[in-house]
């Protein structure tokens, strides 16, 4: 194989893994956001949430990686139903910036909380033996983790994109994203959508939080981190839509992976070049409504 | 109103006359609690917080004071606000602390003009000792480690040729500026310097060593800050499989704290560093420095050279303050008792250098091994006495002001 | 009728009944517009407070005269989001633009007069609002938000790969200023910074107050509140919003000469994305669309700041998390607002009193 196919294929390989990582964190964001037009800033607090949970139960129970990884998600999807149901609800009305607010104090009180439990070192977790090592392809060997991530995403997607596409609760919350008033008028409890997908989409930032350890730790800090690049990905996927969301993240995945590894100079760049170019194009971002 | 107070002052200095007074010596303490580096600020504070606790009777009579402020995000505003209230309100003697560059560079005037000495036990840039005749550091210059890892590197290590890779913010350009000074004076050859990216977030280092992996140099030394980046650097190394491949994982200490090294797994197993301090170091001081921290802080928590760094710190100042029988109320004559100062301290033989007030201290050339008990160690590989500054040595740009 | 025959209540609104009471109605209206302006008393109390804090703290001014710039770029932010309705996490973007005009200034051309730079910060930073503010201004919501967080990063990052230059991340150290006015040197304790930065407030102050007041105010305002009607009205909507922008990112420039003037030292960190966040929060916190809601979101965010982190260096951010989101929840128009509604509450007592 050629010197630059080589590249090329390694190239698309950790852009993919990274771009599975970024839709997974960020796909409930961006729900949530073009569903009841709602800024949770926290969402970083949720993933961050799961991350810890995963580090609890893998180092402090004995459980398995990836059992710890469903425990969590499923467990922050719950408590997730108790802020939505406890404070988020009374903001549905207010303006964006209320709901920044709120959020960021949400945020910051995740991150003393999770300060005062785990302390401030950061945290790493114990991968089973088949998560470590790497895939041998011949010309290339890739590491077992990052294929394990690309599976897992394309799971994931296909799981999300059926039951969005194919159900009658997706074919609702379809229906609530492009019109809410007429969705609700119709009879769909777009109420008990929002608490499902709000559930759903913490559920996935578990996940995302407790996939991240292996690649970036887990500190407290994490919690508004990494919060600017989910944004960016739902900026410049569209708010709400699914399809732009997974667009943007392999967009931004492949060609920051690309960027650092041809451009490592300007690595810094590329992220901001690619938002700045999408969104003066396309302003709704891929599949946004404008 | 102030008169009233010096003149009351001056009648108890008449009263109590020539005999050994008492004093209350207030210590303004700033480090990073809070943030995403708030882990390095709690490495030093755990360690200013043992000496204190084991030591406060060597300095009687007189006894200390210790006002924590949080250093927040490395602005270098945050740090002076704080630390000047510090000497405004507060009325500390003396400042110590200081886990970021910008902080003592933000700071420095601001001492020369309060004359208020302030120990550095963290910030490594090179050239902070210039700034103030009242900065002495504790800590090490990035050129400590990077410097004699160039020489050691080409002559011990068999790297002929070194990839550089560097967190993108002043003390990893200083560290492979560094290393790449000492590597090509030795007759190596550096193949290619990539930055990682900033030292805030940590970034996916797949796709840099990728690239670094693909052009194959002998070694890749590496520069990040001791956080998370540390842990994410050996893991993509692992991942990557490049020991395999044939390049060898080298740097400054930075790479492998020791309260992170046991999260590292195999993967770190091979790495070579240059610094300061392990807590594998075979000399009686680290092993009590050792068996006190566990006894405070647990088991399973482990001093790193940040922590010694600031063990020396407080130890620094407290055989200054014994040496002016706690009479520290001149800044000047208090750095001028600090300059000479040595001891044999956990990290080996350390010295504040009369001449620029900066450490003066052993490094040890240290491989990453699994010991017996299972446990990640370092074996030291060989050691380099009274290593000084190479940067002021040389005189390099802002070194030589 | 009148839902089926518009003319009908066009000339209800072209031949309106003049009773009294209408009158009257409009009498209370136009009085009301006209005194909008009008200093009102309790407009003295921030001020009153600042100078207090002088003379009651002289030992904290180093901290007062930090205060005093985050009120300045609250106000700038004021300016723009509150009255004219734009959202950005950009504004660090000029206050780091300012911050490193005198910065720069200082270290490499020798410009050392403080007050000269003030003028030289505004300038550089409202050509920057300008340009950006062109470009830009077409877009709204989430897509502005983004490109202008975007383009303070890809700023910070530019000063990154000139570090030799901007000095990088290690900022630019010992920056020494000329006495202010040529007359009054910079003393530990901070009593000159922070008479400095209050009278450069003022000044600011006042400006933005004729300003928000003016028929050009007036025309921000009814951007935010119905672009559309501006629109079909004729009022040259995105002119005026540049034109705004423009202004606010000069006045953000003028905080952030200020910053690196009382600090005498200035890092890349100016343009982190924390900072536009930061005194988002703190407006948002006050109040939006009121002026005083900058002075009180900055003034109360920050003093909490650091009572808390006095209080637990550690722990702090939970202490600051509370109180946004119990502003949120029991003050919903921030700090101002409840401050609103005792006076209201007040005024209505009075009346009623009054009333027989």
């Amino acid at each position: 194989m050629p010197q630059f196919a080589i590249i090329a294929v390694s190239i698309l390989f950790d852009g993919l893994a990274y771009a599975m990582f970024l839709f997974i964190t960020s796909v409930g964001l961006s729900v949530t956001m073009g569903l009841m037009g709602f800024v949770n800033l926290a969402h970083g607090a949720f993933a961050m949430a799961g991350g810890y949970i995963v580090v609890s139960l893998t180092r402090d129970l004995g459980i398995g990686f990836v059992p710890s990884l469903l425990i969590a998600a499923v467990l922050v999807g719950l408590i997730s139903v108790v802020f939505e149901r406890g404070l988020y609800r009374r903001l549905y009305k207010a303006t964006d910036l209320e709901q920044v607010l709120l959020t960021i104090g949400l945020a910051f009180m995740a991150i003393a909380t999770a300060t005062y439990f785990y302390g401030p070192i950061p945290k790493s977790v114990p991968l089973p033996l088949w998560l470590q090592g790497d895939i041998n392809l011949g010309f290339r060997s890739f590491p077992s983790y990052r294929a394990f991530l690309i599976v897992l995403g394309i799971a994931l997607i296909s799981v999300l994109w059926y039951a969005f596409e194919r159900t009658n609760i997706g074919a609702k919350i379809r229906a609530a994203v492009d019109n809410r008033r007429m969705a609700e008028s119709v009879g769909i409890n777009v109420d008990l959508l929002f608490t499902l997908t709000f559930a759903l989409g913490s559920a996935l930032a578990a996940l995302g939080g407790g996939l991240a350890i292996q690649l970036f730790g887990l500190s407290p800090s994490f919690a508004v981190l990494y919060l600017v690049l989910f944004l960016i990905v739902v900026a410049v996927g569209g708010l709400g839509s699914l399809k732009g969301t997974l667009l943007a993240a392999l967009v931004i995945g492949v060609i920051d992976t690309g960027g650092k590894y041809l451009y490592a100079e300007a690595g810094g760049f590329f992220i901001y070049a690619i938002t700045i170019v999408v969104l003066l194009i396309k302003p709704a971002g891929f599949y946004g409504r404008e | 109103m102030r008169m009233l107070k010096w003149a009351g002052v001056a009648a108890l200095a008449l009263t109590v006359g020539g005999t050994a007074q008492a004093e209350k010596i207030k210590i303004g303490v700033v480090l990073p609690f809070s943030g995403a580096n708030a882990d390095l600020g709690h490495q030093v504070d755990k360690a200013f917080d043992l000496y204190i606790k084991l030591h406060a009777k060597d300095i009687a009579p007189h006894t200390i004071e210790i006002v924590k402020r949080d250093e927040g995000p490395p602005t270098g505003a945050n740090a002076k606000t704080v630390a000047t209230e510090l000497i405004t309100n507060d009325k500390v003697q003396i400042l110590t602390g200081f886990v970021f560059s910008p902080s003592a560079i933000a700071l420095a005037p601001v001492v020369t003009q309060a004359k208020v000495p302030m120990v550095i036990a963290n910030a490594g840039t090179a050239w902070i000792t210039n700034l103030s005749p009242y900065i002495a550091r504790l800590s090490f210059s990035m050129w400590h480690h990077g410097y004699p890892m160039g020489a050691y590197a080409f002559d011990k290590i068999g790297c002929k040729t070194a990839a550089l890779a560097y967190t993108d913010f002043p003390p990893g350009k200083d560290s492979t500026e560094a290393f790449k000074t000492g590597f090509e004076k030795a007759g190596g050859k550096v193949t290619e310097s990539i930055p990682l990216g900033s030292p805030v977030q940590v970034p996916d280092f797949t796709p840099f060593f990728q690239r670094i992996k693909d052009s194959k140099p002998d070694c890749m030394y590496v520069f990040i800050p001791s956080g998370a980046h540390a842990t994410g650097v050996t893991k993509a190394y692992g991942e990557l499989g490049m020991r395999k491949a044939g390049i060898k994982l080298i740097g400054p200490m930075d790479l492998i704290p020791d309260n992170k090294l046991q999260d590292m797994g195999d993967a770190a197993i091979g790495t070579i560093v240059m610094g300061n301090y392990a807590v594998d170091l075979d000399n009686a001081e680290n092993k009590a420095f050792n068996a006190a921290w566990h006894k405070e802080y647990g088991a399973n928590s482990y001093p790193d050279f940040m922590s010694a760094a600031g063990w020396d710190t407080m130890h620094a100042i407290f055989d200054t303050i014994k040496k002016l029988n706690g009479n520290v109320t001149d800044g000047a004559k208090f750095i001028d008792a600090m300059k000479g100062w040595k001891t044999k301290s956990p990290r080996g033989d350390v010295m504040i250098d009369p001449d620029t007030r900066d450490i003066v201290q052993d490094e040890h050339a240290m491989e990453v091994i699994r010991k017996p008990d299972g446990k990640l160690g370092v074996k030291v590989l060989g050691t380099t006495k009274a290593v000084k500054d190479e940067c002021k040595v040389l005189k390099l740009g802002r070194c030589g002001t | 009728m009148a839902a089926n025959d518009p003319t009908g209540a066009q000339s209800a609104i072209v031949t309106p009944v003049r009773d009294a009471a209408a009158t009257a109605a409009r009498d209370r209206a136009a009085e009301y517009l006209v005194s909008r302006h009008r200093f009102r008393w309790a407009e003295a109390l921030p001020w009153l407070a600042c100078i207090a804090v002088f003379f009651l703290f002289p030992d904290r001014l180093t901290f007062g005269s930090q205060v005093l710039v985050m009120v300045l770029f609250a106000l700038s932010l004021d300016l723009i989001l509150g009255y004219a309705g734009i959202v950005t996490l950009g504004q660090a973007a000029f206050f780091g633009i300012g911050a490193y005009t005198v910065g720069l200034g200082a270290a490499r051309l020798g410009w050392t007069e403080p007050v000269s730079g003030l003028f030289a910060a505004f300038f550089v930073a409202a050509l920057a609002g300008f340009i950006s503010g062109w470009f830009l201004l077409r877009y709204r919501g989430l897509t502005l938000l983004m490109l202008t967080l975007a383009t303070a990063i890809m700023m910070q990052e530019a000063g990154n790969l000139g570090s030799e230059f901007s000095g990088g991340y290690d900022g630019l150290p010992g920056l020494v200023f000329d006495p202010l006015l040529g007359r009054f040197e910079y003393d530990l304790y901070g009593r000159t910074n922070y008479v400095y930065a209050l009278v450069v407030l003022a000044v600011v102050f006042y400006f933005v107050r004729r300003i928000v007041y003016s028929p050009f105010g007036q025309a921000l305002t009814g951007i935010r509140e119905n672009v559309r009607r501006m629109h079909a009205i004729g009022s040259p909507v995105h002119w005026r919003l540049v034109t705004v922008y423009t202004i606010a990112a000069g006045i953000a420039g003028v905080a952030g000469a200020l910053f690196t003037q009382t600090n005498a030292y200035v890092t890349l960190t100016v343009f982190d994305f924390e900072n536009s966040a930061k005194v988002m929060v703190m407006l948002i916190l006050g109040g939006t669309g009121r002026l005083y809601g900058a002075f009180l979101g900055a003034a109360v965010y920050m003093i909490m700041e650091d009572y808390f982190s006095k209080l637990s260096p550690t722990f702090w951010q939970f202490g600051i998390g509370l109180l946004l989101v119990l502003a949120v929840l029991f003050a919903r128009r921030g700090v101002l607002g409840l401050f609103e509604q005792f006076g209201a509450y007040f005024t209505k007592e009075k009346s009623k009193g009054a009333k027989p």
